[in-house]
């Protein structure tokens, strides 16, 4: 195929994650990415492209170099604290089936 | 073998296994977790060119935009357009969660070194062509997508599931378009049985050519980056029209159409393979036009990228100022 692309790319936008709250009283959910030069523009373009069908009432974005996250290889860690304090969980506690509305 | 290339092997099989085990579970496979090189290239080289197929996929349907009948079908055409920017969009994210970046994607498509769906090089002659295209093309690629929602890696899955909600309303409008022009006049239904006798054959090729001719479906299904074989998605997708078309009071252009009752499927003519690789490999009737569509695209929004970006970078400098 004859090759008639010559434009050569210095200038790309940063990578923006995407978080978008579907209604009032949920959390913000990360729902994908997106390129812009800025954040009005990424909140523009996000509102195009993942809320077209109501899916969202407020976005909030954030330029992925920002985002920090665990090691995958230590998820197991995440959990041990919680298996080893059975404590934290409400059955731990052996109570009389009289007790009422606890 | 020295010792240290000995357990090296070892570890890295260990790994691999313990790969194959969690995907055997349906445990998805998130963008950080460990994985087998090949298994990263396979799903950047079908993502990516899943994403230039809604990009270049909106090249036929926008050469109606402006000629649309009515102003309902005009919104209809341009909601469906930029539906599919979307998809590409998701796609493209999805693929770059695996460490390639949009550039090189894109790049490689104007270079002509990527691939995107064959069916997006035909012309799009009639106003019953977008009739055509949102039931058969869209058709067999919901057929493609739905099962892809449960493929094994994270981003791609969570796209697939955005796209195939989206894709519906696609499908339906497609069909309607039919529907009311084979209620039409005499000139109308020529029309739209004209659109279905040229949109049929390559809307079958869609899923690609057959189980024995296609050598890595084996190791996709086993990643579960792909849930169905070629053949059994096309049968899948024969089936479901060859009852829809009666709906419309057309035909599809097969005479070896025939429902087989051992098989409860519909038994099918032979594919043109020939045709098919010729547009693969550039020679259809559209490549080049729309290859070069989408090159000028880009170079003339060079200027936007670059003028956006150099406003952005002056107001954060004013406001650190400030
Ligand atoms: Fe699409
Ligand atoms: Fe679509």
């Amino acid at each position: 195929m004859d090759n008639q692309y010559t434009v050569q790319d210095k200038t790309s936008w940063p990578l923006w994650e995407v978080f978008i709250r579907s209604k009032q009283g949920l959390d913000h959910k990360h729902v994908g990415s997106l390129h812009a030069a800025d954040a009005a523009m990424a909140i523009e373009n996000a509102r195009d492209v993942y809320t077209r069908r109501m899916e969202g009432v407020s976005i909030w974005v954030v330029e992925s170099r920002h985002i920090h996250a665990s090691n995958p290889d230590e998820a197991a860690s995440l959990y041990d604290p919680a298996n080893d304090k059975v404590y934290r969980h409400p059955t731990f506690y052996d109570l009389p089936d009289e007790l009422k509305h606890m | 073998m020295s010792t240290f290339v000995q357990i090296t092997v070892l570890m890295s099989s260990a790994i691999e296994t313990g790969f194959q085990e969690k995907i055997d579970q349906d445990i998805r496979i998130e963008p950080r977790d460990w994985m087998p090189e090949a298994y990263r290239k396979t799903l950047i080289r079908q993502i990516s060119q899943h994403a230039h197929s809604e990009i270049v996929g909106m090249l036929p349907e926008a050469n109606w935009i402006t000629r649309a009948p009515t102003l309902k079908r005009k919104a209809t055409l341009i909601a469906k357009v930029q539906d599919e920017a979307g998809h590409g969009l998701y796609l493209y994210s999805s693929a770059e969660t695996l460490g390639v970046s949009r550039e090189e994607m894109i790049d490689q498509l104007h270079q002509g070194k990527a691939k995107y769906s064959s069916i997006f090089n035909y012309p799009t002659l009639t106003w019953a062509d977008m009739g055509a295209i949102g039931w058969l093309v869209d058709g067999a690629a919901i057929m493609n997508q739905v099962p892809l929602c449960r493929a094994s890696y994270g981003p791609y899955a969570r796209a697939m599931v955005r796209i195939c909600r989206e894709e519906s309303f696609h499908q339906r409008q497609g069909f309607e378009i039919l529907l009311v022009l084979s209620k039409g006049n005499e000139a109308q239904r020529r029309m739209c049985q004209d659109a279905i006798d040229r949109w049929w054959w390559p809307s079958v090729m869609m899923f690609g050519p057959n189980d024995d001719a296609s050598p890595h479906t084996a190791q996709s299904m086993r990643w579960k980056i792909k849930r169905f074989t070629n053949d059994e998605l096309r049968q899948r997708f024969v089936d479901v029209c060859a009852g829809q078309v009666k709906l419309l009071g057309m035909h599809l252009p097969d005479p070896d159409l025939v429902w087989n009752e051992a098989r409860q499927h519909y038994d099918f003519g032979p594919i043109d393979w020939n045709e098919f690789r010729e547009v693969i490999n550039g020679n259809g009737p559209c490549n080049k036009e729309r290859l070069a569509a989408r090159v000028k695209a880009h170079a003339d929004g060079a200027w936007v990228r670059e003028a956006a970006l150099a406003h952005a970078q002056k107001n954060s400098i004013r406001e650190k100022a400030a």
